[in-house]
Protein backbone atom coordinates (compact mmCIF):
# COMPACT_ATOMS: atom_id res chain seq x y z
CA UNK A 1 0.00 0.00 0.00
CA UNK A 2 1.51 3.04 -0.85
CA UNK A 3 0.62 6.26 1.31
CA UNK A 4 0.81 9.79 -0.63
CA UNK A 5 0.57 12.24 2.60
CA UNK A 6 -1.76 14.23 2.42
CA UNK A 7 -0.59 16.55 5.28
CA UNK A 8 1.05 19.90 2.47
CA UNK A 9 -2.56 21.46 1.64
CA UNK A 10 -3.53 24.95 0.90
CA UNK A 11 -6.46 23.79 3.26
CA UNK A 12 -4.05 23.53 6.15
CA UNK A 13 -3.60 27.60 8.00
CA UNK A 14 -0.44 26.65 8.59
CA UNK A 15 1.13 25.52 5.35
CA UNK A 16 -1.18 28.04 3.41
CA UNK A 17 0.88 31.25 5.66
CA UNK A 18 3.96 29.19 5.22
CA UNK A 19 3.83 28.97 1.03
CA UNK A 20 2.59 32.80 1.43
CA UNK A 21 5.67 33.89 3.12
CA UNK A 22 7.36 30.83 1.01
CA UNK A 23 8.93 29.58 4.33
CA UNK A 24 10.65 26.45 3.79
CA UNK A 25 10.88 25.54 7.86
CA UNK A 26 6.98 23.72 8.18
CA UNK A 27 6.61 22.47 4.64
CA UNK A 28 9.95 20.85 5.04
CA UNK A 29 8.78 19.96 8.91
CA UNK A 30 5.85 18.67 7.42
CA UNK A 31 7.37 16.38 4.66
CA UNK A 32 9.58 15.23 6.81
CA UNK A 33 7.50 14.07 9.40
CA UNK A 34 5.00 11.90 6.55
CA UNK A 35 8.44 10.40 5.47
CA UNK A 36 8.98 9.03 8.86
CA UNK A 37 5.53 7.77 8.90
CA UNK A 38 5.63 5.94 5.85
CA UNK A 39 4.60 7.97 3.18
CA UNK A 40 5.96 6.80 -0.30
CA UNK A 41 5.17 10.34 -1.91
CA UNK A 42 4.26 13.68 -0.60
CA UNK A 43 1.37 15.65 -1.98
CA UNK A 44 2.01 19.22 -3.05
CA UNK A 45 -1.75 20.50 -3.18
CA UNK A 46 -1.48 24.09 -3.98
CA UNK A 47 -5.19 24.87 -4.93
CA UNK A 48 -5.93 26.37 -8.18
CA UNK A 49 -3.00 28.21 -8.20
CA UNK A 50 -3.78 30.83 -10.30
CA UNK A 51 -2.04 33.73 -10.19
CA UNK A 52 1.84 32.39 -9.56
CA UNK A 53 1.09 28.45 -9.42
CA UNK A 54 4.33 28.10 -11.13
CA UNK A 55 7.12 29.59 -8.96
CA UNK A 56 5.28 28.20 -5.99
CA UNK A 57 4.98 24.39 -7.38
CA UNK A 58 8.44 24.86 -8.38
CA UNK A 59 8.81 26.28 -4.86
CA UNK A 60 7.17 23.65 -2.58
CA UNK A 61 9.04 20.25 -5.08
CA UNK A 62 12.56 21.91 -4.43
CA UNK A 63 11.52 22.49 -0.55
CA UNK A 64 10.31 18.74 -0.10
CA UNK A 65 13.07 16.98 -2.18
CA UNK A 66 15.83 19.02 -0.26
CA UNK A 67 14.88 16.87 2.91
CA UNK A 68 13.07 14.19 1.56
CA UNK A 69 14.15 11.25 -0.06
CA UNK A 70 10.54 11.15 -2.01
CA UNK A 71 8.36 11.80 -5.38
CA UNK A 72 6.26 14.66 -4.98
CA UNK A 73 2.18 14.44 -5.99
CA UNK A 74 2.05 17.85 -7.84
CA UNK A 75 -1.76 18.65 -6.72
CA UNK A 76 -3.48 21.32 -8.41
CA UNK A 77 -5.84 22.57 -11.66
CA UNK A 78 -3.32 25.03 -12.80
CA UNK A 79 -1.27 22.71 -15.86
CA UNK A 80 1.09 25.38 -15.97
CA UNK A 81 2.12 24.88 -12.17
CA UNK A 82 1.94 21.22 -12.78
CA UNK A 83 4.67 21.58 -15.72
CA UNK A 84 6.46 23.96 -13.88
CA UNK A 85 6.80 21.58 -10.99
CA UNK A 86 7.74 18.79 -13.29
CA UNK A 87 10.47 20.44 -14.32
CA UNK A 88 12.65 20.65 -10.94
CA UNK A 89 11.39 17.09 -9.77
CA UNK A 90 13.95 15.12 -8.69
CA UNK A 91 13.59 12.17 -10.55
CA UNK A 92 16.22 10.62 -8.70
CA UNK A 93 13.88 9.99 -5.76
CA UNK A 94 11.30 8.03 -8.09
CA UNK A 95 8.63 9.48 -10.64
CA UNK A 96 6.14 12.06 -10.00
CA UNK A 97 2.59 11.74 -9.56
CA UNK A 98 0.16 14.08 -11.15
CA UNK A 99 -3.06 14.63 -9.55
CA UNK A 100 -5.05 14.86 -11.95
CA UNK A 101 -6.77 14.05 -15.73
CA UNK A 102 -10.77 13.75 -15.25
CA UNK A 103 -13.02 13.14 -17.97
CA UNK A 104 -13.76 17.09 -18.29
CA UNK A 105 -11.75 18.20 -21.35
CA UNK A 106 -10.13 20.90 -19.69
CA UNK A 107 -8.01 18.22 -17.71
CA UNK A 108 -7.37 16.63 -20.78
CA UNK A 109 -3.84 18.06 -21.47
CA UNK A 110 -2.19 16.75 -18.51
CA UNK A 111 -2.07 13.52 -20.02
CA UNK A 112 -0.09 15.42 -22.14
CA UNK A 113 2.37 16.68 -19.58
CA UNK A 114 2.59 12.55 -18.05
CA UNK A 115 3.70 11.30 -21.11
CA UNK A 116 6.15 14.13 -22.08
CA UNK A 117 7.52 13.93 -18.66
CA UNK A 118 7.04 10.23 -17.71
CA UNK A 119 5.26 10.92 -14.65
CA UNK A 120 2.56 9.24 -13.41
CA UNK A 121 -1.21 10.15 -13.51
CA UNK A 122 -4.24 9.80 -11.31
CA UNK A 123 -7.44 9.45 -13.54
CA UNK A 124 -10.36 11.00 -10.99
CA UNK A 125 -13.44 9.43 -12.76
CA UNK A 126 -15.78 12.63 -12.75
CA UNK A 127 -16.72 14.16 -16.19
CA UNK A 128 -17.51 17.84 -16.55
CA UNK A 129 -21.50 17.84 -15.38
CA UNK A 130 -22.46 16.14 -12.16
CA UNK A 131 -20.64 13.22 -9.64
CA UNK A 132 -21.22 9.74 -10.85
CA UNK A 133 -24.10 7.85 -9.58
CA UNK A 134 -22.77 4.67 -8.73
CA UNK A 135 -19.74 2.49 -9.56
CA UNK A 136 -20.72 1.01 -13.05
CA UNK A 137 -20.71 5.18 -14.19
CA UNK A 138 -17.72 5.26 -12.34
CA UNK A 139 -16.03 2.46 -14.52
CA UNK A 140 -17.31 3.48 -17.58
CA UNK A 141 -15.77 7.29 -16.70
CA UNK A 142 -12.30 5.16 -16.32
CA UNK A 143 -12.50 3.43 -19.06
CA UNK A 144 -12.76 6.32 -21.19
CA UNK A 145 -9.75 7.94 -19.30
CA UNK A 146 -8.18 4.78 -20.22
CA UNK A 147 -8.40 5.00 -23.70
CA UNK A 148 -7.44 8.77 -23.44
CA UNK A 149 -4.21 7.76 -21.39
CA UNK A 150 -3.15 5.19 -24.04
CA UNK A 151 -3.72 8.02 -26.97
CA UNK A 152 -1.69 10.48 -25.50
CA UNK A 153 0.99 8.34 -24.79
CA UNK A 154 0.76 7.34 -20.79
CA UNK A 155 0.87 3.52 -20.23
CA UNK A 156 -1.93 2.37 -18.51
CA UNK A 157 0.18 1.30 -15.48
CA UNK A 158 1.41 4.50 -15.34
CA UNK A 159 -2.07 5.64 -14.90
CA UNK A 160 -4.04 5.74 -11.19
CA UNK A 161 -7.74 5.66 -11.02
CA UNK A 162 -9.88 7.84 -8.68
CA UNK A 163 -13.27 6.99 -7.81
CA UNK A 164 -13.80 9.63 -5.50
CA UNK A 165 -14.68 9.81 -2.39
CA UNK A 166 -17.56 11.71 -1.33
CA UNK A 167 -18.47 12.35 2.44
CA UNK A 168 -20.25 9.95 3.87
CA UNK A 169 -21.90 12.70 6.25
CA UNK A 170 -23.81 13.41 3.23
CA UNK A 171 -23.36 11.35 0.43
CA UNK A 172 -23.66 8.01 2.45
CA UNK A 173 -24.49 5.87 0.04
CA UNK A 174 -21.02 6.27 -2.08
CA UNK A 175 -19.11 5.19 0.33
CA UNK A 176 -20.17 1.43 -0.53
CA UNK A 177 -20.36 2.53 -4.02
CA UNK A 178 -17.12 3.98 -3.73
CA UNK A 179 -15.98 0.77 -2.30
CA UNK A 180 -17.27 -1.47 -5.51
CA UNK A 181 -15.65 1.17 -7.77
CA UNK A 182 -12.12 -0.15 -6.60
CA UNK A 183 -12.86 -3.54 -7.19
CA UNK A 184 -14.02 -2.68 -10.68
CA UNK A 185 -11.36 -0.63 -11.63
CA UNK A 186 -9.28 -3.57 -11.09
CA UNK A 187 -10.79 -6.16 -13.18
CA UNK A 188 -10.80 -3.53 -16.36
CA UNK A 189 -6.97 -4.70 -17.08
CA UNK A 190 -4.78 -7.15 -16.64
CA UNK A 191 -2.13 -6.54 -14.80
CA UNK A 192 -4.78 -5.17 -12.53
CA UNK A 193 -5.46 -0.98 -12.81
CA UNK A 194 -3.97 0.50 -10.20
CA UNK A 195 -6.29 3.00 -7.61
CA UNK A 196 -5.99 5.64 -5.31
CA UNK A 197 -8.33 7.70 -2.94
CA UNK A 198 -8.57 10.88 -1.39
CA UNK A 199 -9.30 8.99 1.59
CA UNK A 200 -9.67 11.33 4.53
CA UNK A 201 -12.96 13.41 2.66
CA UNK A 202 -14.79 10.43 3.70
CA UNK A 203 -15.12 12.22 7.18
CA UNK A 204 -15.16 15.47 5.95
CA UNK A 205 -17.85 17.34 8.13
CA UNK A 206 -17.63 14.81 10.94
CA UNK A 207 -16.98 15.60 14.75
CA UNK A 208 -13.49 15.84 15.12
CA UNK A 209 -13.57 12.64 17.81
CA UNK A 210 -14.78 10.35 15.05
CA UNK A 211 -12.92 10.95 11.63
CA UNK A 212 -9.60 9.14 12.62
CA UNK A 213 -12.40 6.06 13.52
CA UNK A 214 -14.01 6.63 10.19
CA UNK A 215 -11.11 7.09 8.42
CA UNK A 216 -8.96 3.65 9.32
CA UNK A 217 -12.24 1.66 9.23
CA UNK A 218 -12.70 2.92 5.13
CA UNK A 219 -8.98 2.74 4.67
CA UNK A 220 -8.93 -1.32 5.73
CA UNK A 221 -12.22 -1.69 3.67
CA UNK A 222 -10.50 -0.08 0.52
CA UNK A 223 -7.18 -1.89 1.36
CA UNK A 224 -9.34 -5.31 1.14
CA UNK A 225 -11.04 -4.64 -1.90
CA UNK A 226 -7.39 -4.03 -3.54
CA UNK A 227 -6.91 -0.60 -3.17
CA UNK A 228 -3.19 0.71 -4.32
CA UNK A 229 -2.52 3.82 -2.96
CA UNK A 230 -4.46 6.70 -0.81
CA UNK A 231 -3.94 10.30 -0.15
CA UNK A 232 -4.36 9.97 3.48
CA UNK A 233 -2.53 10.55 6.52
CA UNK A 234 0.60 8.85 7.04
CA UNK A 235 0.67 8.52 10.89
CA UNK A 236 -3.72 7.82 10.87
CA UNK A 237 -3.18 4.60 8.20
CA UNK A 238 -0.33 3.22 10.36
CA UNK A 239 -2.53 3.46 13.67
CA UNK A 240 -5.47 1.57 10.94
CA UNK A 241 -2.55 -1.46 10.00
CA UNK A 242 -1.73 -2.21 13.64
CA UNK A 243 -5.45 -2.74 14.06
CA UNK A 244 -6.22 -4.44 10.81
CA UNK A 245 -6.08 -8.12 12.33
CA UNK A 246 -8.89 -7.17 14.70
CA UNK A 247 -11.25 -5.23 11.75
CA UNK A 248 -10.70 -8.63 9.98
CA UNK A 249 -11.65 -10.51 12.80
CA UNK A 250 -14.50 -8.42 13.25
CA UNK A 251 -15.91 -8.28 9.61
CA UNK A 252 -15.63 -12.17 9.65
CA UNK A 253 -17.99 -12.34 12.29
CA UNK A 254 -15.42 -13.63 15.46
CA UNK A 255 -15.90 -12.13 18.72
CA UNK A 256 -12.51 -10.16 19.76
CA UNK A 257 -11.47 -9.35 23.11
CA UNK A 258 -12.01 -5.91 23.52
CA UNK A 259 -15.68 -5.52 23.44
CA UNK A 260 -15.76 -1.67 22.67
CA UNK A 261 -13.57 -2.15 20.05
CA UNK A 262 -15.44 -4.56 18.62
CA UNK A 263 -18.75 -2.53 18.77
CA UNK A 264 -16.84 0.55 17.17
CA UNK A 265 -15.72 -1.39 14.42
CA UNK A 266 -18.85 -3.02 13.59
CA UNK A 267 -20.68 0.54 13.69
CA UNK A 268 -18.68 2.21 11.70
CA UNK A 269 -18.55 -0.89 9.19
CA UNK A 270 -22.37 -0.79 9.32
CA UNK A 271 -22.58 2.95 8.21
CA UNK A 272 -19.74 2.51 5.41
CA UNK A 273 -21.83 -0.12 4.10
CA UNK A 274 -25.15 1.43 4.24
CA UNK A 275 -26.69 -1.02 6.37
CA UNK A 276 -27.39 2.28 9.18
CA UNK A 277 -28.46 5.50 8.58
CA UNK A 278 -25.42 7.94 9.47
CA UNK A 279 -25.51 10.54 12.16
CA UNK A 280 -22.60 12.44 13.97
CA UNK A 281 -23.68 10.17 16.84
CA UNK A 282 -23.61 6.90 15.42
CA UNK A 283 -20.99 5.36 17.34
CA UNK A 284 -23.72 6.56 20.78
CA UNK A 285 -26.50 4.21 19.54
CA UNK B 1 -55.30 -18.38 -11.02
CA UNK B 2 -56.39 -15.66 -8.29
CA UNK B 3 -53.63 -12.51 -8.23
CA UNK B 4 -52.16 -12.76 -4.76
CA UNK B 5 -50.02 -9.48 -4.44
CA UNK B 6 -45.92 -9.72 -3.48
CA UNK B 7 -45.91 -8.88 -0.07
CA UNK B 8 -42.63 -7.40 2.05
CA UNK B 9 -42.10 -7.58 5.63
CA UNK B 10 -40.59 -5.22 7.41
CA UNK B 11 -38.73 -4.87 10.84
CA UNK B 12 -39.27 -2.10 12.37
CA UNK B 13 -42.80 0.15 13.05
CA UNK B 14 -43.80 3.47 13.51
CA UNK B 15 -44.62 4.62 17.04
CA UNK B 16 -48.35 5.16 17.37
CA UNK B 17 -48.53 8.79 19.47
CA UNK B 18 -51.83 9.88 20.75
CA UNK B 19 -52.22 13.16 21.62
CA UNK B 20 -55.21 15.35 23.18
CA UNK B 21 -56.85 14.56 26.95
CA UNK B 22 -60.65 12.88 27.73
CA UNK B 23 -62.88 12.27 25.12
CA UNK B 24 -60.31 14.19 22.35
CA UNK B 25 -57.66 12.51 21.84
CA UNK B 26 -56.46 11.01 18.46
CA UNK B 27 -53.29 8.82 17.33
CA UNK B 28 -51.56 8.68 14.60
CA UNK B 29 -48.21 6.14 13.34
CA UNK B 30 -48.18 2.82 14.44
CA UNK B 31 -47.76 0.85 11.42
CA UNK B 32 -45.37 -1.37 10.28
CA UNK B 33 -45.61 -0.85 6.31
CA UNK B 34 -44.72 1.37 3.79
CA UNK B 35 -47.83 4.52 3.71
CA UNK B 36 -51.20 2.76 2.04
CA UNK B 37 -49.49 -0.50 1.99
CA UNK B 38 -52.07 -2.12 4.37
CA UNK B 39 -52.35 -5.49 2.34
CA UNK B 40 -48.16 -6.17 3.66
CA UNK B 41 -49.13 -5.66 7.31
CA UNK B 42 -51.11 -3.21 10.21
CA UNK B 43 -51.96 0.60 9.63
CA UNK B 44 -54.19 0.94 13.29
CA UNK B 45 -54.40 4.60 12.45
CA UNK B 46 -55.22 7.08 9.42
CA UNK B 47 -53.14 9.96 9.10
CA UNK B 48 -54.45 13.03 10.89
CA UNK B 49 -54.93 16.26 9.84
CA UNK B 50 -54.82 19.61 12.31
CA UNK B 51 -56.31 22.94 11.03
CA UNK B 52 -53.82 25.75 11.12
CA UNK B 53 -54.56 28.89 13.28
CA UNK B 54 -52.39 31.75 14.15
CA UNK B 55 -52.68 34.00 17.96
CA UNK B 56 -53.09 37.13 15.56
CA UNK B 57 -55.19 37.89 12.51
CA UNK B 58 -54.13 35.96 9.24
CA UNK B 59 -53.11 39.25 7.64
CA UNK B 60 -50.14 37.89 5.52
CA UNK B 61 -52.68 34.64 4.40
CA UNK B 62 -53.08 35.33 0.52
CA UNK B 63 -57.23 35.98 1.10
CA UNK B 64 -58.57 32.92 -0.93
CA UNK B 65 -57.56 31.27 2.22
CA UNK B 66 -58.52 33.93 4.59
CA UNK B 67 -61.96 34.17 3.18
CA UNK B 68 -63.11 30.81 4.57
CA UNK B 69 -61.93 32.03 8.53
CA UNK B 70 -63.07 36.10 7.88
CA UNK B 71 -65.68 35.81 10.22
CA UNK B 72 -63.84 34.16 12.98
CA UNK B 73 -59.72 34.47 12.65
CA UNK B 74 -59.71 37.92 14.72
CA UNK B 75 -59.70 36.24 17.92
CA UNK B 76 -58.13 32.46 17.98
CA UNK B 77 -60.43 31.13 20.88
CA UNK B 78 -63.57 31.86 17.90
CA UNK B 79 -61.48 30.27 15.19
CA UNK B 80 -60.22 27.25 16.95
CA UNK B 81 -63.77 26.60 18.43
CA UNK B 82 -65.03 27.41 14.12
CA UNK B 83 -62.45 24.83 13.29
CA UNK B 84 -63.28 22.27 16.15
CA UNK B 85 -67.17 22.81 15.58
CA UNK B 86 -68.12 23.37 12.21
CA UNK B 87 -64.99 22.14 10.42
CA UNK B 88 -65.42 18.85 12.98
CA UNK B 89 -61.36 19.14 13.17
CA UNK B 90 -59.22 16.20 14.53
CA UNK B 91 -56.84 18.57 16.14
CA UNK B 92 -56.04 22.50 16.08
CA UNK B 93 -52.22 23.76 15.79
CA UNK B 94 -51.95 27.06 17.06
CA UNK B 95 -49.18 29.21 15.52
CA UNK B 96 -47.68 31.67 17.53
CA UNK B 97 -46.40 33.73 15.03
CA UNK B 98 -47.74 37.28 16.80
CA UNK B 99 -44.27 36.47 18.70
CA UNK B 100 -42.07 36.71 15.88
CA UNK B 101 -39.66 40.10 16.49
CA UNK B 102 -40.15 41.49 13.45
CA UNK B 103 -43.91 40.92 13.64
CA UNK B 104 -46.33 41.83 16.80
CA UNK B 105 -43.57 40.65 18.77
CA UNK B 106 -45.68 39.42 21.60
CA UNK B 107 -44.40 38.29 25.15
CA UNK B 108 -44.26 34.58 26.07
CA UNK B 109 -46.55 35.24 28.84
CA UNK B 110 -49.12 36.93 26.04
CA UNK B 111 -48.62 33.92 23.99
CA UNK B 112 -49.24 31.53 27.28
CA UNK B 113 -52.52 33.17 27.70
CA UNK B 114 -53.51 32.56 24.51
CA UNK B 115 -52.97 29.18 24.60
CA UNK B 116 -54.36 28.52 27.99
CA UNK B 117 -57.25 30.13 26.09
CA UNK B 118 -57.64 28.27 23.14
CA UNK B 119 -57.00 25.02 25.21
CA UNK B 120 -59.88 25.85 27.45
CA UNK B 121 -62.06 26.34 24.60
CA UNK B 122 -61.72 23.22 22.97
CA UNK B 123 -61.82 19.32 23.43
CA UNK B 124 -59.83 18.18 20.56
CA UNK B 125 -55.91 18.33 20.49
CA UNK B 126 -53.62 21.13 20.64
CA UNK B 127 -50.24 21.18 18.70
CA UNK B 128 -48.72 24.63 19.66
CA UNK B 129 -46.55 25.84 17.13
CA UNK B 130 -43.60 28.89 17.92
CA UNK B 131 -42.89 32.01 14.96
CA UNK B 132 -39.77 29.41 13.64
CA UNK B 133 -37.42 32.35 15.62
CA UNK B 134 -35.28 29.98 16.97
CA UNK B 135 -34.12 32.25 19.56
CA UNK B 136 -37.69 33.70 20.90
CA UNK B 137 -39.23 30.41 20.43
CA UNK B 138 -37.00 29.32 23.46
CA UNK B 139 -39.08 31.90 25.71
CA UNK B 140 -42.31 31.30 24.18
CA UNK B 141 -42.58 27.29 24.01
CA UNK B 142 -41.79 27.25 27.32
CA UNK B 143 -44.17 29.30 28.75
CA UNK B 144 -46.89 27.62 26.48
CA UNK B 145 -45.61 24.45 27.11
CA UNK B 146 -46.02 25.08 31.73
CA UNK B 147 -49.97 27.22 30.18
CA UNK B 148 -50.70 23.58 28.48
CA UNK B 149 -49.56 21.55 31.07
CA UNK B 150 -51.90 18.44 31.37
CA UNK B 151 -53.24 19.33 27.95
CA UNK B 152 -51.04 16.36 26.25
CA UNK B 153 -50.30 18.74 23.43
CA UNK B 154 -47.65 18.94 20.39
CA UNK B 155 -45.08 21.78 21.00
CA UNK B 156 -43.19 22.71 18.15
CA UNK B 157 -40.28 22.81 16.91
CA UNK B 158 -37.42 22.24 18.52
CA UNK B 159 -34.43 22.81 16.04
CA UNK B 160 -30.75 21.97 16.36
CA UNK B 161 -30.39 25.64 18.02
CA UNK B 162 -32.52 25.39 20.50
CA UNK B 163 -33.71 22.19 21.18
CA UNK B 164 -32.78 21.81 24.87
CA UNK B 165 -35.10 24.23 26.07
CA UNK B 166 -37.68 23.47 24.32
CA UNK B 167 -37.37 19.89 24.43
CA UNK B 168 -37.15 20.44 28.34
CA UNK B 169 -40.11 22.11 28.46
CA UNK B 170 -42.15 19.45 26.88
CA UNK B 171 -40.83 16.53 29.22
CA UNK B 172 -41.68 18.82 32.02
CA UNK B 173 -45.25 19.46 31.13
CA UNK B 174 -45.49 16.01 29.73
CA UNK B 175 -46.39 16.91 25.95
CA UNK B 176 -45.17 15.79 22.32
CA UNK B 177 -42.26 17.20 20.48
CA UNK B 178 -41.82 18.03 17.18
CA UNK B 179 -38.32 17.71 16.08
CA UNK B 180 -37.39 19.56 12.85
CA UNK B 181 -34.46 19.81 10.96
CA UNK B 182 -33.18 21.21 7.43
CA UNK B 183 -34.03 18.49 4.56
CA UNK B 184 -31.47 16.43 5.26
CA UNK B 185 -32.06 12.69 6.76
CA UNK B 186 -28.20 12.69 8.53
CA UNK B 187 -29.57 15.79 10.46
CA UNK B 188 -32.86 14.80 10.98
CA UNK B 189 -31.19 11.64 12.39
CA UNK B 190 -28.61 13.29 14.55
CA UNK B 191 -31.68 15.92 16.17
CA UNK B 192 -33.80 12.66 16.90
CA UNK B 193 -31.02 11.29 19.35
CA UNK B 194 -29.82 14.31 20.80
CA UNK B 195 -33.26 15.16 22.08
CA UNK B 196 -33.18 11.45 23.27
CA UNK B 197 -30.23 11.40 25.04
CA UNK B 198 -31.61 14.34 27.16
CA UNK B 199 -33.60 11.74 28.48
CA UNK B 200 -36.66 12.45 26.43
CA UNK B 201 -38.72 9.18 24.76
CA UNK B 202 -38.12 8.63 21.47
CA UNK B 203 -41.99 7.53 21.48
CA UNK B 204 -42.97 10.90 22.18
CA UNK B 205 -41.56 12.78 19.37
CA UNK B 206 -42.18 13.65 16.30
CA UNK B 207 -40.22 14.07 13.16
CA UNK B 208 -40.24 17.11 10.96
CA UNK B 209 -37.84 16.91 7.80
CA UNK B 210 -38.93 20.46 6.91
CA UNK B 211 -41.90 20.83 4.04
CA UNK B 212 -41.93 22.38 1.06
CA UNK B 213 -44.54 22.96 -1.42
CA UNK B 214 -45.73 20.93 -5.29
CA UNK B 215 -43.09 23.01 -7.36
CA UNK B 216 -40.17 24.27 -4.42
CA UNK B 217 -38.64 21.53 -3.96
CA UNK B 218 -41.34 19.21 -3.25
CA UNK B 219 -38.97 16.33 -4.25
CA UNK B 220 -36.12 17.40 -1.74
CA UNK B 221 -39.22 16.71 1.38
CA UNK B 222 -40.48 13.73 -0.58
CA UNK B 223 -37.17 12.15 -0.33
CA UNK B 224 -35.88 12.59 2.82
CA UNK B 225 -39.40 11.19 4.48
CA UNK B 226 -39.33 8.88 2.16
CA UNK B 227 -35.47 7.79 3.41
CA UNK B 228 -36.69 8.40 7.05
CA UNK B 229 -39.82 5.66 6.61
CA UNK B 230 -37.29 2.75 4.76
CA UNK B 231 -34.83 2.91 7.22
CA UNK B 232 -37.54 2.81 10.13
CA UNK B 233 -39.15 -0.22 8.37
CA UNK B 234 -35.90 -2.06 6.73
CA UNK B 235 -33.38 -1.22 9.01
CA UNK B 236 -35.35 -1.04 12.60
CA UNK B 237 -33.46 2.61 13.08
CA UNK B 238 -35.50 3.18 16.20
CA UNK B 239 -34.09 7.13 15.68
CA UNK B 240 -36.17 7.45 12.67
CA UNK B 241 -39.48 5.48 13.78
CA UNK B 242 -41.33 8.44 15.32
CA UNK B 243 -44.33 9.59 12.93
CA UNK B 244 -43.16 12.24 10.27
CA UNK B 245 -45.56 15.95 10.55
CA UNK B 246 -46.16 17.67 6.93
CA UNK B 247 -46.22 21.35 7.73
CA UNK B 248 -48.18 21.90 4.12
CA UNK B 249 -50.18 25.31 4.79
CA UNK B 250 -47.42 27.93 5.48
CA UNK B 251 -44.99 26.65 2.83
CA UNK B 252 -48.27 26.39 -0.14
CA UNK B 253 -50.14 29.29 0.80
CA UNK B 254 -46.97 31.91 -0.19
CA UNK B 255 -46.06 30.76 -3.61
CA UNK B 256 -47.06 31.71 -6.81
CA UNK B 257 -49.27 29.37 -7.70
CA UNK B 258 -51.72 30.32 -4.89
CA UNK B 259 -51.34 33.79 -5.08
CA UNK B 260 -51.07 34.94 -8.97
CA UNK B 261 -54.96 36.35 -10.13
CA UNK B 262 -56.50 35.35 -13.22
CA UNK B 263 -56.58 38.76 -14.57
CA UNK B 264 -52.46 38.27 -14.62
CA UNK B 265 -52.34 34.34 -15.44
CA UNK B 266 -55.47 33.65 -17.25
CA UNK B 267 -54.16 30.23 -18.56
CA UNK B 268 -53.79 28.90 -15.29
CA UNK B 269 -57.34 29.24 -14.23
CA UNK B 270 -59.42 29.82 -11.26
CA UNK B 271 -57.02 31.57 -8.33
CA UNK B 272 -59.21 29.84 -5.68
CA UNK B 273 -59.61 26.11 -7.33
CA UNK B 274 -55.80 26.12 -7.86
CA UNK B 275 -54.58 27.10 -4.08
CA UNK B 276 -56.68 24.58 -3.00
CA UNK B 277 -55.64 22.11 -5.39
CA UNK B 278 -52.00 23.26 -4.67
CA UNK B 279 -52.26 22.13 -0.88
CA UNK B 280 -54.37 19.31 -1.50
CA UNK B 281 -51.63 18.01 -3.81
CA UNK B 282 -48.85 18.66 -2.02
CA UNK B 283 -50.39 17.11 1.47
CA UNK B 284 -51.63 14.27 -0.33
CA UNK B 285 -47.49 13.67 -1.98
CA UNK B 286 -46.20 13.75 1.59
CA UNK B 287 -48.62 10.97 2.76
CA UNK B 288 -47.28 9.10 -0.25
CA UNK B 289 -43.75 9.28 1.22
CA UNK B 290 -44.64 8.94 5.01
CA UNK B 291 -46.27 11.58 6.49
CA UNK B 292 -48.63 10.57 8.88
CA UNK B 293 -49.56 13.66 10.79
CA UNK B 294 -50.53 17.05 8.60
CA UNK B 295 -50.94 21.06 9.13
CA UNK B 296 -53.15 21.99 6.41
CA UNK B 297 -56.04 25.63 6.15
CA UNK B 298 -58.20 25.32 3.77
CA UNK B 299 -61.18 23.62 4.35
CA UNK B 300 -61.52 22.35 1.23
CA UNK B 301 -58.24 20.71 0.57
CA UNK B 302 -58.62 19.64 4.07
CA UNK B 303 -61.47 17.83 2.76
CA UNK B 304 -59.74 16.56 -0.75
CA UNK B 305 -57.15 15.22 1.71
CA UNK B 306 -59.18 13.13 3.84
CA UNK B 307 -61.46 11.63 1.48
CA UNK B 308 -58.21 10.90 -0.57
CA UNK B 309 -57.27 8.82 2.84
CA UNK B 310 -60.47 7.30 3.48
CA UNK B 311 -60.15 5.79 -0.53
CA UNK B 312 -57.26 4.78 0.17
CA UNK B 313 -57.26 3.03 3.74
Amino acid sequence: MLIIGEKLSIIAKRVREAMLKKDKGPIQEIATRQWKEGSGIIDANIGPAEDGGEDLMQWMVTAIQEVVPLPVCLDTTNAKAIEAGLKVHNNQWGRPLINSTSNDPERFPILELGAKYNSQVIGLTVGKGGLPADAGERAAIAADIMARAMEYGVPLEDLYLDPLVLQIATSQDHARKVIEAVKMFQEMNDPAMKTVVGLSNISNGCPKHIRPILNKYYFLMLMNAGLTSAIADAHEMAEAMKEKKLFDDVLAGKTIDDAAKMTEIKKTIDVIMGNTLYAHSYLEM
Amino acid sequence: MAFTPTKETYSGKVYSVAIGTGDGPVTFGGENVLPFHSFEGATPNKPVIAFEIQDVPPSDWPENVRKPFESVSGDPVTWAKYCQDELKAAAIALRLVGTHPDRENRSPEDAAKTVKDVLAAIKVPLIILGSNHAEKDSPVLVAASGAAKGGNCVIGKAQEANYKTIAAAAMANNHKLIAMSELDINLSKQLNILITQMGFEKERLITDPMCSALGYGLEYTYSVMERIRLAALTQNDTTMQPPMLGDIGMYVWKVKETQAPESDLPHWGSLEERGIAWEAVTAVGLLVAGAEFLIMRHPKAVAEVQKTIEELI
